[in-house]
């Protein structure tokens, strides 16, 4: 460590001199060349001094390509090889007509990397991109090397971007904090910037504050390192709650059409994953059709599998309920029975015809990366998954609230027999029912593509989740359903940190046996006489 | 456990005090005040949706009110208990739709109802003793299915089904039956005997009988509530309840 | 006249099924004991060890079929109880290993050495006695039924809900015991078995003792569920499946009627899992499965629920052919097979094998003597 840190001194004070021209010489530059030829570590890590000491112009080419083993030396000559393959002189930058015979890479052990990392530092803190600089001084601030300080003030007063500035101020306060003979008036204004940071990271600069410290010092880092960590408890109980709302909103997608077809028909359909599943799959044949024909639609894959995967587990469904089901009218355990079957029977046939491996389904640019917000992480995937169950939520409740057929719905699910006495043909809105909670089951299947692994097993890992989420919201009001999906998916995500994954899961499993007891027809049942009968 | 008990807080075998209950703001019953004597048999009429059988349903605690006073036997509190507790008590139902055990044979059906110790190790090892078997003869008897007494209770006829029915309150020799309809999908002849059955078990036991059917009622000849809305529009005897005008109104009027 | 009739074949019934395991029970350890290798009448130790599974589901599905052919309650976590069973029997077994295993430890199973533990949990002492072991192998599923049915029936969780908080339990368990810290083994449960009562577990006689076991328990599982469905509490049961409402304005307690079916199920599913654990060598987590569980009650419907016989012989047909399916080229046909069977079965065979045989011989007896009453709603 002592030796990697003396080094990084002689680089620091190389690159300062560096900052002043004219101090450079020809001769240190030829030798950096003839060491770099030499097959040595320590030759080579020589070379890389001498050239920042050198400010050789071509010192950041060479040093990333000695980084990326494209540096060739040998036989006097000391080339890079670039990306694309050319050929150019390290010296000069210029390309060469061919190869020179005898040439090697230069060889990289530990050591070496490390030298060409601190050297990569202090060349980024001087880069003429500003977006560079900042990473360079991120990278200050964590390794917090006190060697560094002189390039970092020298930067500072160069620096004219605002961000720029401020991260390598915050690089500055990092050094500081730790560096027990700096004057105390700055150490407790480095202080102050870190607490102004207020991340994890300036959490862990701020206790590294030595033990001998003056009091002022351990008070002022006293409270900076509780002011953080109230704060950044605050941001992680939003992120929890985000990750819930996201988990909330995948359950919702999934248990929502179960719902449906649950409250109309009190029906529970075990085949409903496998809907979940064949909307997945109508995604990633989609994306398969896109990407041999027509490319240049990508972007748009998941905008064109939204009907295809609704018409598709929908008319499936529609079959499932012509088919099967409405043989069994009034025996609810018995068409559970028949529907599991169903579902081995859809989970073989997908297994059969894509094979029993994870299909890869790619996400289209705009849901692709992340936006941060202060401390909050959020994926725009997650992101678009709320938004698109909540367009979804609001669909069926326009469909159940505004539609002659979501009227209908609504009469045979409060009273099947009265609805038929007036005339609703219940067959035909059993079907439909079915069709619209299938239909939807394959929407969610297109969320969860962007998700979760593309397999003939996707639906299983949800199906129970969508139970409870039915059960626990009650039956015939979607509102119900909604809330239990969000309660359930904040309520997991904020046990995790506290009981773990499976511990959690477990909790709220053993919570929904229990909150059945207490309501056996969920959080909002239908009351009345008319249940009973 | 009986009338004379020394804290009863009323001599009336079955009391109801300011009765309300409601199913999603619907008030089915309003304030519903009724009374039975010991041994006496009450006919209750009222149009569809007057309360009658969320009545009995509260009676045998399917139904718990929202507000108000239900007392057995002069102190024993209804609301507090659940419909095991409040058959072995001594209250018995029969159902508006007749209710009976399809896949049992009609005697194990009158033997299920039999007055006997309801827990779980008394039955597991019961024995059927002389006296309960005479007991199930006289019963199979009196409602005329001895000759039926093999056959699977589903393979009865509507009417044969009534009167099954009728037995297992019989056989259970509740203090109170709750008779709901008896009448009902049964021809005039069986209409008749069924009426001549009731006043029959009327002699020993306290009876509330619903009925629509006038005739019938008229053939009981006891006294007559008449509920409406939820709440007693009209009590007294058949002629001077017919008679009254609101009660004209409620069933002719509309 | 029918019920005389039906009981009188029941009985018939009855007899034969306990003639036929108990004849499996003696001849199939004597063939494979007595008669040399070379001999066609031998039987390999592997297929007796087939077969005792195939009579450990007979009896699972008969306990089934006490809840849900009588009581009209269709428990989609019976696997739950099997697995608790068997890993009791599972952990007196471990516990049996002693110092034989690869770590050598005298007191901790070789994976609780391997997560580095250093005592055993509260929870394992006492396996290492038999009789201890087979009261836990009784206890420990009917406690979670009696606890676990105690808050469901009492606050009347009927129908579909029962069926789904059913399956949500045994997801929990499968879940808990997958975890390493749960001391059940984790992923990999417990296997390398090497004593019960101090016989080798591999060798060809206790094989075959553990395979008359297996029937002695069927016989008795049958004899006792039997004595159950026709006593009186029996037809309390069935009335409470087919009116459960009309049941409790008869003054009876439906809550604990139901509770006391579904606990003393629950234990003989745990004796099934007992008597699985060291013929089949291992117990793990996938016990717990929920398609586990479903996949019991469709044997039950393929015999013909409500009759007990039917059950245990749904278990045996179902199984032997998912045997012969599986091990051949139609192996990747079984999961459309099953799945075939689940659907044609409800729809076509409501009453099973046995329930459809009886229809049809007495249709030839007596053509319709009287109307007989619709199937039982399922509720």
């Amino acid at each position: 460590m002592r030796i990697v840190s003396c080094l990084l001194r002689m680089i620091a004070l190389a690159t300062l001199l560096a900052l002043q021209p004219g101090v450079a010489s020809a001769q240190g530059a030829d030798e950096a060349f003839t060491r770099l030829g030499a097959d040595s570590f320590s030759d080579t890590n020589r070379a890389i001094e001498l050239l920042i000491v050198n400010a050789h112009p071509q010192a950041a080419a060479i040093i990333e390509a000695l980084a990326a083993g494209r540096l060739l030396a040998g036989a006097g000559a000391v080339v890079i090889k670039t990306t694309d393959g050319k050929i150019l002189d390290a010296r000069t930058g210029s390309a060469l007509a061919a190869e020179p015979a005898g040439l090697a890479p230069v060889r990289l052990n530990n050591g070496v990397r490390r030298t060409i990392q601190g050297a990569l530092g202090g060349l980024g803190l001087l880069n003429p991109d500003p977006a560079k600089r900042i990473s360079a001084a991120e990278a200050v601030f964590k390794s917090r090397d006190v060697a560094l300080l002189p390039v970092l003030e020298g930067a500072i007063a160069k620096e004219t971007d605002a961000k720029a500035k401020a991260a390598l101020r915050q690089a500055q306060a990092a050094i500081l904090v730790a560096k027990s003979d700096a004057p105390p008036f700055d150490r407790i204004a480095a202080i102050d910037v870190l607490r102004e940071r207020g991340d994890q990271d300036a959490l862990a600069t701020l206790r590294s504050l030595p033990a001998d410290s003056s009091p002022a010092l351990k008070e002022a880092q006293g409270r900076a390192v509780s002011a953080i960590e109230g704060k950044l408890a605050l941001w992680r109980a939003g992120q929890n709650l985000w990750y819930g709302l996201s988990l909330g909103s995948v359950l919702l997608l999934a248990a929502i059409g179960l719902a449906i077809t649950f409250g109309v028909m009190g029906v529970i359909n075990m085949a409903h994953g496998e809907m979940v599943m064949l909307g997945a799959y109508t995604t990633f044949i989609v994306q398969e059709v896109i990407r041999t024909r027509f490319p240049g639609l990508f972007d748009y894959s998941l905008l064109i599998a939204v009907p295809l995967a609704f018409m598709v587990a929908g008319l499936v469904g529609i079959a499932i309920e012509r088919g099967v089901i409405r043989f069994l009218y009034g025996r609810p355990l018995e068409t559970l029975l028949a529907t599991w079957g169903i579902s081995l029977i859809l989970q073989q046939a997908v297994r059969t015809a894509f094979g029993p491996t994870n299909r890869e389904v790619g996400a289209p640019n705009f849901m692709s990366g992340a936006v941060e917000i202060g401390q909050l992480a959020i994926t725009w995937n997650r992101l678009w998954i709320i938004v698109f169950a909540g367009l979804v939520f609001a669909a069926l409740l326009a469909i159940l609230k505004l539609t002659p057929i979501g009227l209908q719905m609504r009469a045979v699910t409060q009273n099947r027999r009265m609805a038929s006495a007036m005339g609703i043909r219940t067959g035909r809105v059993d079907a439909l029912t079915f069709g619209l909670g299938s239909g939807v089951a394959g929407l969610a299947g297109v969320a969860l593509s962007q998700i979760d692994n593309v397999s003939p097993n996707l639906g299983q890992s949800y199906i129970i989740d969508s139970f409870m989420v039915v059960v626990f919201g009650g039956v015939g009001n979607l509102w119900g359903t909604l809330i239990s999906a969000m309660t359930l998916g904040v309520a997991n995500k904020l046990l995790e940190p506290y009981a773990g994954a499976v511990l959690g899961k477990i909790a709220l499993l053993v919570f929904i046996i229990l909150f059945i007891q207490k309501r056996p027809r969920g959080l909002f049942a239908l009351k009345g006489r008319a249940v009973e009968a | 456990m009986n009338a004379s008990n020394p804290g009863a807080l009323t001599s009336s075998l079955l009391y109801l005090d300011g009765v309300s209950v409601s199913f999603d703001g619907f008030k089915a019953i309003r304030g519903l005040s009724l009374t039975i004597e010991p041994g006496e048999m009450r006919a209750i009429i009222g149009p569809n949706g007057a309360g009658k059988t969320t009545m009995m349903d509260i009676i045998t605690g399917k139904t718990k009110p929202d507000v108000g006073t239900v007392m057995f036997g002069g102190s024993i509190d209804l609301t507090k208990l659940d419909e095991a507790a409040i058959a072995n008590l001594g209250i018995g139902r029969k159902f508006q739709k007749p209710t009976v055990f399809d896949f049992h044979t009609i005697e194990d059906n009158i033997l299920l109802a039999l007055k006997a110790p309801r827990s779980v190790a008394k039955t597991l090892f019961w024995k059927t003793a002389a006296a309960q078997a005479k007991r199930i003869d006289d019963i199979l008897g009196i409602i005329k299915l001895g000759d039926a007494r093999d056959r699977l209770a589903g393979s009865l006829s509507h009417g044969q089904k009534q009167w099954l029915e009728i037995g297992m309150l019989l056989a259970q020799d509740p203090k109170l039956l709750l008779v709901d309809e008896p009448a009902a999908g049964m021809t005039d002849g069986e209409t008749a005997e069924t009426a001549v059955l009731l006043k029959e078990i009327a002699k020993d036991h306290s009876v509330i009988v619903v009925e629509h059917d006038m005739g019938f009622i008229r053939e009981l000849g006891v006294k007559v509530t008449v509920l409406h809305e939820g709440s007693v529009l009209a009590e007294g005897p058949l002629d001077v309840v017919s008679a009254n005008e609101r009660v004209v109104e409620v069933y002719l009027g509309r | 006249m029918i019920s005389r009739f039906l009981l009188q074949n029941m009985d018939k019934r009855g007899y034969a099924f306990l003639a036929i395991v108990a004849a499996i029970g003696i001849l199939v350890p004597l063939l494979n004991l007595a008669v040399p290798a070379g001999s066609p009448l031998h039987v390999p130790t592997s297929t007796m060890s087939l077969w005792g599974k195939y009579l450990c589901y007979a009896l699972l599905a008969i306990s089934l079929d006490l809840v849900w052919g009588y009581c009209g309650i269709l428990s989609l976590g019976h696997g739950a109880f099997f697995a608790l069973g068997g890993y009791a029997m599972g952990m007196y077994l471990m516990r049996q290993i002693g110092s034989r295993g690869t770590y050598g430890n005298p007191i901790l199973p070789d994976f609780m050495v391997f997560l580095n533990w250093q005592e055993l949990p509260w929870y394992w002492y006492g396996f290492s006695s038999f009789p201890f072991a087979m009261l836990m192998v009784l206890l420990a599923p009917g406690l979670l039924a009696f606890i676990f049915g105690w808050f469901a029936f009492r606050s009347r969780v009927t129908g579909v809900y029962l069926s789904i908080i059913t399956q949500a339990l045994t997801y929990a368990l499968l879940l808990a015991f997958f975890r390493n810290d749960m001391g059940f083994g984790g992923n990999n449960g417990l296997t390398d078995f090497k004593d019960i009562l101090g016989f080798n577990v591999q060798a060809q006689a206790t094989r075959a003792a553990l395979f008359s076991m297996t029937c002695v328990m069927l016989i008795a599982g049958f004899l006792i569920a039997r004595g159950i469905v026709v006593s009186k509490l029996g037809k309390v049961v069935i009335a409470i499946r087919d009116a459960e409402s009309r049941t409790r304005f008869l003054g009876y307690r439906v809550d604990r009627f139901k509770l006391f079916v579904f606990t003393v199920s629950a234990c003989m599913a745990g004796v099934a899992g007992a008597l699985y654990v060291p013929q089949v060598g291992i117990i793990n987590p996938s016990e717990f499965a929920p398609a586990n569980s479903i996949e019991t009650v469709i044997w039950v419907a393929v015999g013909g629920r409500g009759t007990l016989v039917g059950a245990a012989l749904g278990a045996v047909v179902v199984n032997y052919a998912k045997t012969v399916f599986t091990s051949g080229f139609m192996a990747p046909y079984w999961l459309f097979a099953l799945g075939a069977l689940f659907v044609f079965v409800t729809i076509f065979m409501p009453k099973g094998i046995l329930g459809t045989a009886q229809q049809l011989w007495e249709k030839r007896r007596k053509p319709a003597p009287t109307a007989t009453p619709e199937p039982a709603p399922a509720e």
